[in-house]
């Protein structure tokens, strides 16, 4: 008997199963699949002509003027990562330590750090777009009218201030995701061990590195490894903020608006080419799942069981 | 039972069969604002052509190659279809996605611009595939009543045109509303104003293979051009984007834009009170030719795949008609390409007049068909030109090197 109510439930978890296993084989796996197939391959256009092995991978990598525009695309979004890591979850991290202990206004706080990452991005995009606007752009106006006007500047039109305009506004939208994750992490710390701190010592600064820290690794470990994921597919912002040819002259490309340029092509360049576009992706892909697995088990690592 | 099957077999037979007889074709576009229009064209076509019907579809505009280029490789095209040109219209067609149109199956095409045909045919075999539909002219557009207040006129040299800049800039009105921070205004403004600069001569030699963009023509327009920009451009110019540029010459807060003639709707738009003028730009001296940079959009092209070719070819002989050229300029105030069509916008009589003095858009009508492209190189060099991170000799450097990975004449 026990056998015949095994298959019985074999074959109910086997009904619930199938159904999303197909829709994730049809609409995850074969589209991943067939884009490492595709880079394989030379294109006319959309038209497949034949395979040519590695071919794409080697263009993308050691053939001008490709490779400038890879290793340009890559150290801008090696930029991203950092600036975000400081900016985003170092200081998620110390307005979550805030909120945590119940400053004045927590409350209100709370809900306002949260705000704009309920925001679409595309709103962000625009509002700051406006901020920057170098004649009407409330950025230039404030300096101006606080007697700094020599510190106005065309923000995002200058080589120098194009990238970090567009970080910052990425930071703001996004600051309260990790804020809320660290939050969540140090209000799961239990009660004993903080008091127990609290015998030891007054100094906020020992409690933070010696107990608060350690114990929210699990959540340093689920916003660093999104982070990173994120600061290297960033599409949108960008998009938005600086056009599909990462103007000026390449300052705010990112490898995903080369990898939609190279692709789908832009007006200007008249090109599409989907194997180099694949070849693109598939090494994104990697790279991204490759360091995110190794930042993943080495924060796994030192994350302490409660 | 058999009954049942059968008539369900006879019925899907004709639910097949259908669309084959009943000729529907289906015509795609990017032009999403002017599909009012174009279905005043096609109730016009469908009246004088029994028996075909068209169903006209809009994308939007920047996504339109993309969606276009699938639905061709996925074999669920549009039998009729809008098509870029230059290597735009490469792109599809020598993956074999178009019919070829020739002057038996649209004699029209035999009266078109010789221009206007190459910058729809592909270059290896110069065979036609669309035909072509609008130019488009880069040169400037000014506010005629701040001109008029002012006291300027049209200017015939380089530095008539700097004098204007400068009266209009002491007047307070910024002179030039241009913004280069939207990478492909770059190109416009560079040949928008630097055309007469450089000169036919460059252009020929350029073309013949015995000049380079290293030239003193063509380095020393990016310098005048330069000089300009930084004098008589808004504060802040190189972060300045593309829509918020408009809205300063449309607003009335500038004087001049650099642009195409497709501004011109746009602005009337923006602003229906607005009195627009247009000039080319002018050379050093009265004396040189003032060119605009013209370029052809985009043409009406047939899907080699659709089952209704004959409809399709019957209705793009209706597009290459006068009677469809004039309806085109006059409804949607561009410029036909189509021979002998007249020009009741006064404004658009004016553009055709300067056309017939000019040269090709360059980057566009000859070096966008590799990678890099001629434009790409051009917009990011400018951008570092304006931010005073390059010179005009380097970007000659620059441009000639950079196009030599694919263009064979600088290839040496």
């Amino acid at each position: 008997m026990p056998q015949f109510r095994m298959t019985g439930r074999g074959l109910w978890i086997t009904v619930l199963i199938v159904p999303p296993l197909c829709f994730v084989a049809l609409f995850i796996v074969y589209p991943i699949i067939s884009a490492f197939a595709y880079a394989f391959f030379d294109w006319q256009g959309l038209r497949r002509l034949d395979f040519v092995g590695l071919e794409n991978f080697h263009t993308v990598l050691f053939v001008e003027p490709y490779r400038s525009w890879t290793l340009n695309a890559f150290k801008n979004n090696i930029i991203v990562f950092f600036a975000l890591m400081v900016l985003q979850n170092g200081l998620g991290f110390i307005l979550a330590y805030a909120l945590w202990r119940e400053l004045p206004g927590a409350r209100f706080h709370r809900i306002a750090v949260f705000l704009p990452v309920v925001l679409s991005t595309i709103i962000v995009a625009y509002l700051f777009k406006l901020f920057y606007h170098p004649l009407f752009g409330v950025v230039n106006i404030s300096l101006k009218s606080i007697g700094l006007g020599e510190w106005a500047q065309p923000w995002l039109g200058q080589s120098g201030t194009a990238l970090w305009s567009i970080i910052a506004a990425q930071a703001w939208h996004m600051v309260g995701f990790p804020t809320l994750v660290f939050l969540a992490g140090m209000q799961r710390i239990p009660g004993e061990i903080l008091d127990a701190v609290r015998m030891e010592t007054e100094s906020e600064w020992v409690k933070i590195t010696k107990i608060v820290w350690p114990l929210v690794a699990p959540s340093a470990t689920i916003v660093f490894t999104l982070l990173f994921v994120g600061a290297f597919n960033w599409f949108e912002l960008p998009y938005i903020m600086g056009g599909l040819d990462g103007s000026p002259f390449g300052s705010t490309d990112v490898l995903g608006l080369y990898f939609y340029r190279t692709a789908f092509g832009n007006v200007s360049a008249g090109q599409q080419d989907f194997g180099l576009g694949s070849a693109l992706a598939v090494l994104i892909f990697i790279f991204i799942a490759a360091i995110a697995a190794v930042i993943t088990t080495r924060l796994r690592a030192r994350e302490i069981q409660l | 039972m058999k009954t049942i099957l059968r008539t369900g077999a006879i019925l899907s037979a004709v639910l097949v069969a259908a669309p084959a007889f009943a000729q529907d074709l289906t015509f795609w576009s990017w032009r999403q604002e002017d599909r009012a229009a174009y279905e005043q064209f096609i109730d016009t076509f469908e009246a004088a052509n029994p028996g075909i019907t068209v169903t006209f579809e809009t994308f939007e505009a920047t996504n339109y190659n993309t969606i276009l280029s699938t639905a061709l490789a996925g074999g669920t095209g549009p039998d009729v279809m809008m098509v870029r040109a230059y290597g735009g219209l490469e792109n599809v067609a020598v993956a074999g996605y178009l019919e070829e149109l020739t002057t038996e199956s649209v004699p029209a095409l035999a009266e078109f611009a010789a221009p206007a045909i190459a910058a729809e045919s592909v270059r290896a075999d110069s065979k036609i595939y669309a035909v072509p539909f609008a130019s488009q002219t880069q040169l400037v557009i000014y506010n005629a009543t701040i001109f008029a207040d002012n006291g300027i006129e049209e200017p015939q040299t380089w530095d008539e045109l700097m004098a204007a800049s400068q009266k209009l800039k002491d007047a307070g009105i910024i002179p030039f509303a241009n913004g280069t921070a939207t990478a492909w205004q770059n190109e416009t403004v560079t040949f928008g104003l630097g055309s007469s600069l450089m000169g036919k001569e460059f252009y020929d030699e350029l073309m013949a293979g015995t000049a380079d963009f290293t030239d003193a023509r063509f380095t020393s327009a990016l310098t005048s051009v330069n000089e300009l920009a930084q004098e008589y451009f808004p504060d802040g110019f190189i972060g300045l984007d593309y829509p918020s540029a408009q809205q300063l010459f449309s607003s009335g807060m500038a004087a001049m834009f650099v642009g195409g003639s497709y501004e011109l709707a746009t602005f009337k738009a923006q602003n229906p009170d607005i009195e627009l003028g247009v000039f080319a730009a002018p050379g050093e001296t009265a004396e040189d030719a003032k060119l605009v940079g013209l370029y052809f959009d985009g043409g009406y092209a047939v899907n080699a795949a659709t089952p209704n070719k004959e409809a399709a070819i019957t209705f793009v002989n209706y597009l290459a008609s006068q009677e469809f050229g004039q309806a085109f300029a006059n409804t949607l105030n561009n410029i036909s390409t189509i021979p002998n069509v007249t020009f009741d916008n006064p404004l658009l009589a004016e553009v055709n007049e300067l056309n017939q003095s000019s040269i090709p858009y360059l980057m566009l009508a000859h070096f966008r068909y590799g990678e890099p492209s001629g434009s790409v190189l051009i917009q990011a060099e400018m951008q570092k030109l304006f931010s005073g991170e390059t010179t005009p000799e380097a970007i000659g450097e620059a441009l000639t090197t950079g196009l030599a990975a694919w263009y064979e004449p600088f290839q040496n």
